[in-house]
């Protein structure tokens, strides 16, 4: 079973003095408030956060229901726009991968990878016997599912007291955390120079085509950093 | 509940659970010092850098009603916080909420 020290020491990362609780407690209040725009129940905005925890698919799923998109549609936007989550995945899933441990933690904990949460298992999975590191990792997805479901909740509860600058305060909050955090996680040649290129090419790369914008940004850019990176270790 | 909403939240679960099962099942072959993980590595951060960029340039949602000016300074702005204040992630963070409801009022 999951092993309870590395567990909450997974928990508590979210209380450190620069965890995402802050950011991501904002971007959900201002989802929460949206659901309740669109009609959602309480029951509805937390079932949604929980099982979808992610924040651009939640607000695809919710621009689709607006214009009034088929399921069909919905599945494929989605599906487009959380894409990136598939090399997030096979770029973390290896440090954790631990003959011992049981192969339903990792299918089970998948659902934790977003960015907030695979930033900060990025960040400290050294300091953690690879053996329990899948223990970890659970103990910080659930922390920050934990931290999600509290800001849509306030936010659905608190939707009429936020005005539109407020709501545009929450809505840049995540955007420049997420920043600040990759800056901060610029520590090698390819990793920098992927964050510079992706950061370059996706706006570029949206004129052209909006709705693949990301995934080819991100191969590109992230291809040749990987190349500069092994050209500048050979 | 209603159906309609129901069943999007469903299909939008799925739709999201996908990437992330294809992801971990698939990285069971992969070893952490392969090339094949580097160049995953870097994929990754480049797609997120991809999406944060994105997001602030070609925004969806509520950030649409902030000019682009608006919201260039408010980052820059909140950058500058982040390396003065050594690296630290939630003094910009907090810094650009007060900064973007202020220049969208008074600016």
């Amino acid at each position: 079973m999951i092993k309870k020290n590395f567990f909450f020491k997974g928990y508590r990362s979210i209380f450190t003095h620069d965890s995402p609780a802050i950011a991501l407690t904002c971007c959900f209040i201002a989802i929460g408030a949206l659901f309740k725009n669109l009609g959602f129940n309480i029951q509805e905005s937390i079932f949604s956060t929980v099982l979808t925890y992610a924040l651009p698919g939640s607000l695809v799923m919710a621009e689709s229901m607006l214009i009034g998109a088929s399921l069909l549609n919905i599945f494929l936007a989605v599906w487009i726009v959380n894409a990136r989550l598939y090399p997030m995945a096979v770029s973390l899933f290896p440090l954790m991968m631990h003959r011992s441990q049981p192969k339903w933690k990792y299918y089970f904990s998948c659902h934790f990878i977003a960015i907030s949460a695979w930033l900060i298992m990025k960040s400290n999975y050294k300091n953690i016997p690879k053996k329990h590191r899948i223990d970890y990792w659970i103990g910080i997805g659930s922390a920050t599912v934990s931290v999600s479901v509290i800001g849509t909740f306030l936010g659905f509860s608190f939707s009429e007291y936020l005005n539109k600058d407020m709501m545009l305060g929450l809505a840049i909050l995540n955007p420049v955390y997420f920043l600040c955090m990759m800056i901060g996680a610029s520590k090698t040649i390819p990793v920098t120079l992927s964050v510079l290129l992706g950061t370059i090419l996706g706006p570029i790369i949206y004129l052209f085509s909006p709705e693949w914008s990301i995934l080819i940004a991100g191969i590109i850019g992230g291809t040749l950093a990987y190349l500069v990176g092994e050209h500048s270790v050979s | 509940m209603s159906a309609n909403i129901v069943y999007a939240i469903l299909v939008t679960s799925l739709a999201t659970f996908l990437s992330r099962f294809l992801g971990a099942l698939t990285s069971e072959g992969i070893k952490e010092t392969s090339k094949l993980f580097k160049w995953f590595n870097c994929l990754a951060y480049a797609t997120l850098a991809a999406l944060i960029a994105r997001t602030i340039i070609f925004p969806a949602g509520v950030l649409v009603d902030a000019s682009y000016y608006s919201r260039s300074i408010v980052v820059f702005l909140s950058l500058f916080v982040f390396f003065i204040s050594k690296k630290n992630f939630v003094y910009p963070t907090i810094f650009s909420a007060i900064c973007m409801a202020i220049i969208n009022n008074y600016i």
